[in-house]
Formats: C-alpha cells, structure tokens, sequence
C-alpha cells in the first residue's frame, strides 16, 4: 500500500534552516496530547496496575501480585478468552468475506445505478452504535423480525442473544449491517486493478472465474490484509455489544475480555486489577497481530517486490 | 461466438441486479423496521403473528418519546461538543501535521513514529488511569475530559492523516512565499490551509462521528443528567423503559436522523475519508 502513498521529498537544505521553535510550537500540542493522554496514562497504568488501589493512585505496591492472580485465581479469564477469541473467530471472517463479496458485486462493470447501490450498502454503518445495537435487539428478539422471517420459509426461529450457542454469532451477525466502511475500502482497491491485467486473462482465454482468481484476488491481498488486522484490533477489545445487549450472559456466553475489564474498573471499581487485566490484552493484541503479520509473506502480494 | 457472448454477459449482469436488489432490500430493511416501530403502540408491537405496518400510525410516539426525556437538551449537549471537537481536532491534528511534514526540527522522527506506535494500544489501557487523573482534577462530571484531548492532537489517526496529506501538496508553494519573507504561520494558515480543505473536511467529519457516537466517554464521566448527550441518554432510556419499545425505538430514530442528514449533505467526503484511511494505511 505504501506504493500508494506520495514520495517523501527531504526537505531542500538551502530553504529550510532547521526550524526548531516553529516545529515544536506547530507540534506542541499534540506533543502535549500525546505525553498528557497516551505516554503518561501508559506509564501510569502499569503503575496502577502494581497497586492494590481500588479508585486512585495511592495504593499500596503489590508487585505482581495482581498479573499472578490473572493467571492462576482469576475465574472469568479463561471464559472471557475464549468468547473473545470464538467472537472474532466468527465475526471478522464473516464481515470480510460479506463485504469482500458486496464490493465485487458493486464493482460490476455495466450494472447501472451502481452509486445508489453503494450508497445503501453505505448507510446502515453510519447508524450510531446505541442506536444500532437497540434496533438489532428488538429486530432479534424472540418473537421479533427476524424470527418472523426466518419462519415464514420454515427455519425455525431462535433466541438469539439468550442463548448461549447463539449469542456470539447473533452479535457478529448484527456487526454484518455496519460493514460499510470495509465495502468502501475494497470498492476503493478493486478500481485501482489495472484493467489492462483483465484484459490480458481474457485473451488467454480465461474466464470470469479465472480473473477473480488469478487477478482480483491477488491484487486484493494487501487490502485484505488491512481490514483483517483492524477487524482483529477491533474485534479483541469488543464491549459494547455486552454492555448493552446481554451483559456478558446467558451464562458468561457473550463475557468478552472488553467488557470484563470494563464491569471490573466501572462498575466494581477495581480499577488497579483492571489495569493489569489491560495490559494482558494488549500482548494478546500484539501476539496474534505479530502471528498474522508472520502468515502475510505466504499469502499478501505486493506488486513491485517485497513489502515495504 | 458474438452471440453466445452477449447472450452471457445479460444472464451475469441479471444474476448481478437481483443479488443486488435482494440485498438493498436487506440492509434497508432495519431502517424500516426502526420507523414502523416507532410509529406503533404496544399493542401493535407485540402482535403475534407480526404486523408488518403500523395501522393506526402513532405519531404521537414521536413527541412523546422526545418529551419523556429532555431531548431538546442532550441535542444541544451533544452539539456543542462536537463544535469544540472538531475546531480542536482540525486545528491542531492540522498544526502537527504540518511540523511533521514539512518543518525540520529535533526530535520529529522519534516523537512522530512514538506517536504512531501508540495507534495498536487498546484503549482500556489509556482509558482508565486517564479517568483516574481527570478524577483527582476534579473534571469528573464535567465535559473538560470529553473536549481537551482535541485541542491537544486529537489522535494519533488524525495527526498521521494530516500529514500524509501535507506531503501531497508541492512544496514550491512554501518556498516561493519563505523567499518572499512570509512567516511559518503565515504559510501554513494563509497559503496551505486553503489547501488543505479536503482532509480537514475528512477529520471534521470523523470526528463529528466520533462524537455524536462516542459512549464510553460520555458514560464514566458523565453522572449529572444535564450534561448528557444523545447516545448516552438513549442508551440510559432502557433503564426506566426496559419495555417501552415504541419510545425507545422513536428515540433511536430521532439520534440516527441527524448522522444520515449529514452524511448526504457532505456524502464524498465520507467515502474520500474512508478511501484515505484504507490507502494510507
């Protein structure tokens, strides 16, 4: 993707003296921003997260005790791993392939009206969130929407975010309306394959199936890639769904890691504990990002050579 | 052979418009369903088998669902701070964005890449002593939490994108007005920020969304109900009307229509922003 971005010119010696005070003044604020909201509150967290403090910090040093007491005493850990892991298992792969699909099928060349397609398949993913989950939550109750249709053809109908099998993907399901912004993203990337590359399939005697495979798809791979990595960004640190579907039920079926710390720093206020538990996802984050960073040289294509 | 290859190209291109109609229809369909239940009483709601449209249609759910709770005021909440949110995120992400493209001083490539890496930190991490800071302050149940970190940068995406989009304008326009004795401040506010229109229109939208959709904030700082804003007084409406469907609904419409309205008004900046975030990225 870098190929895409403009060449970085040094700036030309002569003309530019080195601008210190202009540059900080320039910078300054977000340097500020950046120690006062990011640095500093990192910093402080791992402070925190070595106290017993339960609303502050001025509790007592406790070491480690409390990254000890994740993994050897903490009784929601192991549950709320593996919702979370299953929850992005199932939704970013079905987001992406939806949305992969969409895009292609609003890429087709000749389909009229393609602007207003868009547009709808747009839309849904600019419903702000509260609003969003309410409405899925009433179209996904027992005797909701949903059901009614799935019925009205002879699949019996479910209940969705209160049961523990289908709680997950009911969430993930819901996710499916808001895909929007990957749609655009793809629609973005499939107009930048240079036509000349289809037309080359075509005179060796290839098909629709052959251009998709051999040269949509590859071309794709770096912008797959991309979503992939938000979606599992994204995807791991999931609460909001729980907070104001299901509340982490039926029976700690939908008990993301996301929502765990947050009912342990807001609503129990154990705040130091909830720290730690904090930073155990931020390495769970870098470790599978690192792992599908690993798998990309087997599977990304990156024209012009190697990536940079 | 011409033939058959027209003959193909009509069967894919009728494929191709019923999977679309099927699914615009889906993705319509919740905007429906949101409208029709919150033009129903209860009785209409929970009719079993399902009633598809309202009949009688309560308009009254409208006024009422908008008088339950004072509306009036979570609206206005809601845009003053996004008022203050984006004026601080357009002029300072802009401001970095500009020392870190063009200007050479000390300590821009660590403090620029150190601003970057921070993008993969789960907010929960920063989140929670950042409540507890504000908190000893005494900016708990105030919006100084919910506008400062704007005017400081807004974030570490906003600065990166600002930037990228610096390094996209010719610098011969700098250096004919630096020869020409202009200030930095005159350059960067008077010939490049005319420039700059398109990504500055991206980061205001952004973080127009970000506002009127943030909950998270709003919520752990928030306890006083007249500072509220939309989306979290909509997502306190289910405490006292767990079942009131029918307002809940209505109230859920009333904070989606200012975001659809906004999205038509500047609809390519949205797409352009998104386009930016997936290229650059």
């Amino acid at each position: 993707m870098s190929t895409k971005t403009a060449a970085f010119k040094p700036p030309s010696r002569k003309l530019f003296k080195r601008n210190e005070i202009w540059g900080w003044l320039f910078a300054g604020p977000a340097i500020i921003g950046f120690l006062g909201f990011t640095l500093g509150p990192m910093i402080a967290s791992i402070y925190l997260s070595m106290t017993d403090s339960s609303l502050g910090f001025d509790g007592n040093w406790i070491g480690m005790a409390h990254y000890a007491r994740i993994f050897t005493a903490e009784p929601f850990i192991w549950i709320s791993v593996r919702v979370t892991l299953t929850f992005v298992a199932i939704a970013v792969p079905m987001h992406i392939i939806t949305a992969f699909f969409i895009a292609v099928l609003l890429n087709t060349e000749g389909l009229k009206g393609l602007k207003y397609w868009r547009t709808i398949a747009y839309v849904p993913s600019i419903v702000p969130g509260v609003a969003s989950m309410f409405l899925w939550r009433w179209i996904m109750n027992p005797r909701g929407l949903l059901n009614a249709a799935l019925e009205s053809v002879g699949i019996p109908g479910q209940n969705w975010f209160f049961d523990e099998f289908w709680v997950l993907p009911a969430i993930a399901f819901m996710g499916i309306w808001g895909i929007g912004g990957n749609m655009v993203i793809y629609l973005a990337g499939l107009q930048g394959v240079p036509r000349s590359y289809y037309d080359a399939i075509e005179v060796d005697g290839g098909g629709i199936f052959s251009k998709f495979r051999y040269c949509t798809l590859p071309m794709m791979t770096p912008v797959i890639f991309f979503t992939i990595i938000m979606g599992i960004i994204g995807g791991l640190q999931t609460f909001i769904p729980a907070l104001l579907v299901t509340e982490g039920g039926p029976n700690n079926a939908s008990l993301f890691y996301g929502w765990h710390i947050y009912r342990t720093a807001f609503i129990n206020f154990n705040m130091s504990y909830a720290a730690a538990l904090s930073w155990i996802m931020f390495l769970v984050i870098l470790a599978i990002t690192a792992i599908v960073f690993a798998t990309s040289k087997h599977w990304v294509y990156y024209e012009g050579g190697e990536s940079k | 052979m011409t033939m058959s290859r027209t003959t193909a190209r009509r069967v894919k291109l009728t494929i191709c418009y019923t999977l679309v109609a099927i699914l615009s229809f889906l993705f319509f369909v919740p905007f429906f369903w949101m409208v029709r239940s919150a033009l129903m009483d209860t009785a209409q709601l929970f009719r079993y088998p399902i009633q598809i449209f309202p009949n009688p249609i309560v308009w009254e759910n409208i006024p009422n669902a908008l008088q339950s709770q004072p509306f009036a005021l979570f609206f206005r909440n809601t845009f003053i701070l996004v008022i203050a949110n984006v004026a601080g995120v357009v002029i300072t992400s802009s401001m970095a964005g500009y020392a870190f493209s063009r200007l050479a001083w000390r300590g821009k490539k660590l403090l620029f890449y150190a601003l970057l890496s921070t993008m993969m930190i789960p907010g929960f991490i920063t989140l929670i002593p950042t409540f507890l800071i504000w908190t000893n302050l005494g900016a708990h149940n105030t919006w100084i939490p919910l506008i400062v970190p704007s005017w400081l940068g807004g974030t570490a995406f906003s600065v990166f994108l600002s930037r990228q989009f610096f390094l996209t304008i010719p610098r011969e326009l700098d250096e004919a007005a630096l020869i020409d004795g202009a200030s930095q401040w005159k350059i960067f506010w008077v010939i490049l920020m005319p420039l700059l229109r398109p990504v500055l229109a991206v980061l205001a939208i952004f973080t127009f969304m970000g506002t009127w959709n943030d909950l998270i904030n709003p919520l752990i700082y928030l306890t006083d109900q007249r500072l509220f804003t939309l989306s979290l007084a909509l997502a306190r409406f289910r405490g006292p009307f767990a079942t009131q469907w029918d307002f809940l609904m209505a109230a859920s419409a009333i904070v989606t229509l200012p975001m659809v309205v906004v999205f038509f008004v500047f609809q390519r900046y949205f797409i352009e922003g998104i386009t930016l975030t997936g290229i650059k990225a």
